[in-house]
């Protein structure tokens, strides 16, 4: 049942989960369609990883409406289960087995899978098939985690903080590989730290903080046209002056008719991190996040 | 780069319980023979003490007096290294591989995927019998060709054997799984559960004659499936004037109370995630 019918892949409303007095989740609404590449932006406490393991079943929630794939994660089977691909934060086992045999074990957990060969070259580590997990590298292990987590042939994939601590490169060559993924039309859930990442990833982004969802749309649209308001800066008359305009092209053809020559001419497009950062100061989120702990 | 296959249409049924657990348990003993620790401190250790013991102990021809009897000191070392044997391939291993499955997230992987938590245990019992038989045999066939020592030959007393294996193994086992949450964490399992294991040798009368011991320490074994062990080992394994006063009952109802208590405490308290993820 891979067909894209039978309603949104995640469906969330109003979701509470507090630890003791903390409310980590704080009613949250959340809507991933098939086919569709969600990221979760937020700072570290903000509640997606509670969310996302809510929704992969790890955790029973309080209060709220969850529905993964038209079912209560909560109570669902094992069936509901093959249908999920889980890649969960830096996990240090699986030391002794090699890539090969990994990937065709966990292979062999589900009704449909994909060729293990085939996804151990669709996620690189073709020259790593012998190698024993605990020799690879940090990007290489991902990648493995990656593989074990699309083996199954899921319909939708939980991505959690996949990027962390890969050097550039790696993250290029790891965006490519959800590339392929959204190729193959499987739906993603991702949640990053990494504001590159989800712009050159996401069909929406979704940003939570304090347990809520502050703000969501497109990487270019979100926060809003004010958000994306473009500076124009010049210098005239000595003195540096700057305009917040929706229209920069008209600002700066009305400056060359006026100035002929505009010096010090530059015209600034908020990046999304600049609007991802005054979403955050608008949900009056905390100033200093802790450091998160490392696993 | 290449892309994966697109996904077929149709959904086949979820693989069933019994074949996952035998996927599992070739997957377990695999991996279980590749570790160089597990294998020296489960698997090897018996064999090697029963070496060192009955050579030291049995230099020129030395034996054993018990009542009007006199055997090898192999012969009496083999009993408490096999119940020794049982107690590593089932209890120790399981408390120390489960607790870093537990603290690496490997538990935590296992869990997000279709494969049921029957088979993983399935698995466990598994690598626990395929390991403890190998052991087991190897020990057998080290005391019998280097050793000398004179193997059961009735039907009555292998099959005395073979159920304080079996009942000795189950009990480690779930022991095992349910002491798997006690270390903090994986990497203080091995600190935590070898001395326990070590301890229970010396008081249980592995190393030592049971009869040398002090009252209060047999007092203090008794409680423990261990020395049970030895003794069901001993009455197959040593002749009748030496073994005879053996409470078999009593091993039996020890070991199968533990049996039951670990199953209990293992099923009830059992966590796939770390103490400190919620």
């Amino acid at each position: 049942m891979t067909t894209p019918a039978g309603g949104p892949a995640i469906e969330v409303a109003g979701l509470r989960k507090h630890y003791g007095p903390k409310q980590a989740v704080d009613g949250l609404d959340l809507r991933v369609d098939r086919g569709e590449i969600v990221a979760i932006l937020g700072p570290n406490g903000a509640g997606k990883t509670t969310t996302v393991e809510i929704l992969e079943g790890y955790r029973h929630r309080d209060d709220g409406h969850v529905r993964v794939l038209g079912e209560d994660p909560q109570t669902a089977g094992r069936v509901w289960r093959s249908r999920l691909g889980i890649v969960l934060q830096g996990t240090n086992d699986l030391a002794e087995a090699t890539v090969g045999e990994l990937v065709r074990h966990f292979s062999r957990f589900y009704p449909d899978p994909r060729d293990p060969d085939g996804v151990i070259d669709a996620v690189g580590l073709r020259e790593k098939v012998r190698t024993r997990a605990r020799q690879l590298s940090g990007g290489q292990r991902r990648r493995l985690d990656v593989a074990l987590g699309i083996v199954g042939r899921p319909e939708l994939v939980f991505l959690d903080e996949p990027t962390t601590g890969f050097d550039p490169q790696a993250r290029r060559s790891f965006w490519d590989l959800v590339e392929g993924l959204r190729a193959d039309g499987t739906t993603i859930l991702l949640t990053t730290h990494y504001l590159e990442e989800a712009e050159r990833l996401a069909d929406r982004v979704v940003v939570v903080a304090s347990g809520r969802v502050v703000a969501e749309g497109t990487p270019a649209d979100l926060g809003g046209r004010d958000a994306r308001r473009a500076l124009v800066r010049w210098v005239e008359d000595g003195r540096r002056h700057e305009v917040r305009t929706d229209d920069a092209s008209r600002t700066v053809a009305d400056l060359l008719a006026r100035l002929g020559d505009v010096p010090g001419l530059e015209v600034l497009r908020p990046t999304l991190e600049d609007v991802y950062l005054g979403l955050l100061q608008g949900a009056d989120a905390p100033a200093d996040t802790p450091v998160e702990v490392l696993r | 780069m290449s892309t994966v296959a697109l996904p077929a249409v149709r959904r086949a049924a979820v693989p069933g319980v019994l074949r996952l657990g035998l996927v599992r348990a070739a997957y377990e003993l695999r991996v279980f023979f590749r570790e160089r620790d597990a294998v020296v401190f489960i698997f090897a250790y018996p064999v090697i003490m029963m070496a060192i013991f009955a050579t030291v102990f049995g230099q020129d021809g030395a034996t054993v007096q018990a009542g009007d009897v006199e055997i090898p000191f192999a012969q009496y070392f083999l009993p408490g290294m096999l119940a020794t044997g049982v107690m590593l391939s089932s209890f120790q291993s399981l408390a120390i591989s489960i607790s870093v499955e537990r603290d690496e997230g490997g538990l935590k992987r296992l869990r997000g995927t279709p494969m049921p938590a029957s088979a993983y245990f399935l698995g466990k019992i598994g690598q626990v019998l395929g390991s403890g038989l190998v052991q087991t045999a190897i020990l057998l066939a080290v005391a019998a060709t280097l050793f000398d020592v004179t193997l059961p030959s009735t039907a009555g007393d292998w099959a005395t054997f073979a159920w304080v294996y079996l009942l000795g193994t189950a009990a480690g086992s779930v022991c095992g799984v349910a002491f798997s949450s006690v270390p903090r964490s994986g990497r203080s399992a091995s600190a935590v559960v070898t001395p326990i294991v070590l301890v229970l040798q010396f008081i249980s009368g592995v190393f030592f004659q049971w009869d040398s011991l002090p009252t209060w320490m047999q007092q203090v074994a008794s409680v423990f499936p261990l020395r049970w062990l030895v003794e069901g080992m001993q009455a197959a394994f040593l002749p009748d004037a030496v073994a005879g006063d053996v409470d078999l009952a009593g091993a039996a109802l020890v070991l199968g109370v533990w049996f039951v208590a670990g199953l209990v405490v293992g099923a009830r308290w059992f966590r796939w995630r770390r103490r400190d993820d919620g």
